[in-house]
């Protein structure tokens, strides 16, 4: 199938997934906090725009509401008090090590692959556009997963978490056009609350360890 | 009907009265007040049910069953109990430092908190809302697991989180996949995610779509359950938390989470035609089963072990739920009840013992028996009972079970019978000397409400000798649901 026999709203909604997932790869390349919470909230913004493409395309106007909540929380809110956290926890400058960042980024490439191979034996996915946005909204879940791993630093996996966050909620919008509202409604309040939890629980770690280095968080074992 | 709603409504009064008074000191009895009438009205519902049969709101709402009925009764019951247990407990807590007045009002709010999410988890008929409610469970305790601020504490609060979070997030992109499969053939978007109305269309729905979907749902809602490998969160958070919250974690959520993995798999075995995901379930739980019972030998940590025998227990139910006839369906049932009672039995015992010797090191806890008799037998007699030893009700359950894995799959009960000999000898090896070993000095007695645990260990003897008709009429009603066959 080719690209141009899309109509343009599946064009546009095509490359807006090519950046998400692109972004997805940026978060795991980069090592400075600060510039890895722009991304985030850049990787959220384009998710409001899939939201509002799909809201005035397919006339779904109760996705309006979860496009609002996309760009209150996920491009403002979350990012501005992650960065204020760590201004003020002083981290800000502190460049992480990734493990070996080559590798990783064949991980991911690896990973995007499988997301492609788990869906294909989806009959009801012959569409083109469709089979592309599970696949990619699966892919940016599992490179959420690989950042999560992949760091030390309690505040990158919170963005990983987050990022996981936004891949389902692009799976919600882009392959099922929304879920229902009160759903939708729960989810966000769930991503609130977390967000405001694992605030919290910076301060906790920090009090206690010193440090949000998650390596220090080896106390508990499953054999002593 | 107005009993449902009074259900769900009293425990989220409670959670905002409490919030602004839990730490006065009537809260305890505040909380056990709010739990009781929880229970009563549940009471209520569950009479509606058993008389009148299933009930299913305006919209389709909210959808009770046989099935979720007798657990949401269940849940307030254990709920009740383990509030009365609670009430001393945390004052004691509290008078020695290891919470403040902050502390209590957190806690106390967000246990009717919990309540009210596993409540909702239960009774609602949205797929989509049964996430919402189960991972607002996990936001409602994480900040109980890392109550006492001490290193340990907070590192296993931050594990339980993250694990959880990300395990969820597989689930709630099972859930999506469903509903992808739903609105193809299903007109009205809104009932698209309705259990009841799924499953009325279950065989229409895409199976490819829909095994892909149940992968991702038994890997999210498995790590809720404490599956192996996706277990490492919870001895952790079950063993850093105070006791009552251990008490409900344990014998509870990990139930509810289990709840919705039965659901799904209601819906998926019409439109595959086989069972492969009983398969998958049998895999992880079988694995769970036999890893938890060897992990249970090296603790050192009287929590933690237990928490083990949880995973293995759980391990087992899912088990049973996988093999599916309506004889593992009926022991996987009434095993839910057994172990629920059981478990939070044992760990409100273990939180007096632990107070009474002031740790929860396995090594420093001893004679027991000499110190506080009731606990030290309360202990003994909650662990033969967990062992799976006659005459309490889960040997009725596990023998039934074991029956049913006979009849279909007979070479697996040798890897059964194994596992169930290891996990014994780990719990005897550890409970013996804690009760009749030599009492060292230091230890004093404290103030032991010991009612819920003769309560709950009644029932289990008496669900041991002989379940009562009702009861097995019940059960018998729900495995009809998930299996169309009943065994009575």
């Amino acid at each position: 199938m080719n690209f141009t026999v899309l109509t343009l709203a599946e064009q546009i909604i095509l490359t807006l997934a090519a950046l998400m997932l692109f972004t997805s790869f940026l978060l795991l390349a980069q090592t400075r906090l600060l510039t890895l919470i722009h991304i985030f909230a850049l990787q959220g913004a384009l998710l409001f725009a899939t939201t509002l493409v799909i809201a005035f395309t397919y006339g779904r106007h109760h996705l309006l509401i979860s496009a609002a909540l996309t760009l209150g929380l996920k491009v403002f809110f979350i990012p501005i008090q992650m960065q204020k956290l760590v201004t003020r926890l002083d981290i800000k400058r502190e460049v992480e090590v990734v493990g070996n960042p080559s590798l990783i980024m064949f991980g991911a490439a690896a990973l995007v692959l499988f997301s492609y191979y788990a869906v294909l034996p989806i009959r009801e996915l012959s569409m083109l556009a469709t089979r592309n946005t599970i696949a990619v909204s699966l892919a940016i879940v599992l490179l959420g997963m690989l950042l999560i791993i992949s760091r030390r630093k309690a505040v990158v996996q919170v963005v990983g978490f987050m990022c996981m966050e936004n891949g389902l909620m692009f799976a919600a919008v882009a392959a099922t056009q929304g879920m229902p509202m009160v759903v939708e409604m729960g989810v966000a309040l769930d991503v609130l609350v977390a967000a405001i939890l694992f605030g919290i629980f910076f301060f906790q770690i920090r009090t206690e360890f010193g440090t949000l280095d998650v390596d220090k968080l080896n106390l508990l074992k499953e054999v002593d | 009907m107005n009993a449902l709603y009074l259900t769900l409504l009293l425990p989220l009064t409670g959670a905002v009265v409490l919030a602004f008074c839990g730490h006065k000191r009537i809260a305890g009895r505040l909380n056990l007040l709010f739990c009781i009438a929880t229970f009563i009205t549940s009471l209520r519902l569950a009479a509606d049910v058993f008389f009148h049969g299933s009930i299913l709101t305006p919209q389709n709402f909210f959808y009770v069953d046989a099935f979720n009925v007798y657990l949401v009764l269940l849940n307030s019951f254990v709920g009740m109990t383990t509030a009365i247990f609670s009430s001393p407990y945390m004052a004691h807590e509290q008078s020695i430092g290891k919470v403040k007045a902050g502390g209590m009002r957190l806690y106390h709010s967000m246990y009717q908190g919990f309540l009210f999410t596993m409540l909702l988890a239960l009774l609602t008929n949205n797929l989509g809302i049964l996430w919402v409610a189960v991972e607002g469970a996990t936001l409602a305790t994480v900040l109980l697991v890392s109550l006492y601020r001490t290193p340990k504490s907070i590192e296993a609060g931050w594990k339980y989180f993250l694990l959880c979070g990300v395990g969820i997030a597989q689930a709630l992109f099972g859930t999506t996949l469903i509903y992808f499969a739903a609105v193809q053939i299903m007109p009205d978007n809104n009932q698209a995610l309705m259990w009841s109305v799924l499953y009325e269309h279950a065989s229409e729905l895409e199976p490819t779509v829909l095994l892909l979907a149940f992968v991702f749902l038994i890997v999210g809602y498995g790590t809720k359950i404490g599956l192996v490998p996706l277990h490492n969160w919870l001895p952790d958070a079950h063993s850093e938390g105070p006791t009552p919250m251990s008490a409900i974690l344990s014998g509870l959520l990990l139930n509810i989470a289990l709840y919705a993995v039965v659901r799904f798999k209601m819906l998926i075995d019409p439109a595959l035609g086989s069972n492969i995901a009983g398969h998958i379930m049998m895999a992880f739980g079988l694995l769970s089963f036999l890893v938890a019972g060897l992990l249970l030998h090296r603790q050192r940590d009287i929590k933690r072990m237990f928490s083990y025998s949880s995973i293995e227990h759980m391990g087992l139910i899912t088990f049973a739920f996988g093999i599916g006839g309506p004889l593992a369906t009926f022991g996987a049932l009434l095993h839910m009840i057994v172990h629920s009672l059981t478990k939070s039995a044992i760990f409100i015992t273990v939180g007096h013992a632990a107070q009474v010797c002031q740790t929860q090191s396995i090594d420093k806890i001893r004679g027991l028996i000499k110190t506080q008799p009731e606990i030290g037998w309360g202990l003994l007699i909650g662990t033969i009972a967990i062992a799976g030893l006659p005459p309490f009700g889960v040997f009725t359950s596990e023998f039934l079970l074991f029956s049913a894995t006979i009849k279909s799959f007979p070479w697996l009960v040798i890897s059964l019978l194994f596992g169930l000999s290891v996990a014994f000898a780990g719990l005897f090896r550890h409970v013996q000397p804690m009760v009749f070993g030599e009492c060292p000095t230091g230890q004093v007695k404290v103030k032991a409400n010991m009612w819920p645990v003769a309560v709950h260990l009644c029932i289990i003897l008496w669900l041991g000798i002989a379940v009562p008709d009702v009861l097995a009429g019940w059960i018998d009603q729900a495995t009809i649901m998930i299996t169309g066959k009943g065994v009575l």
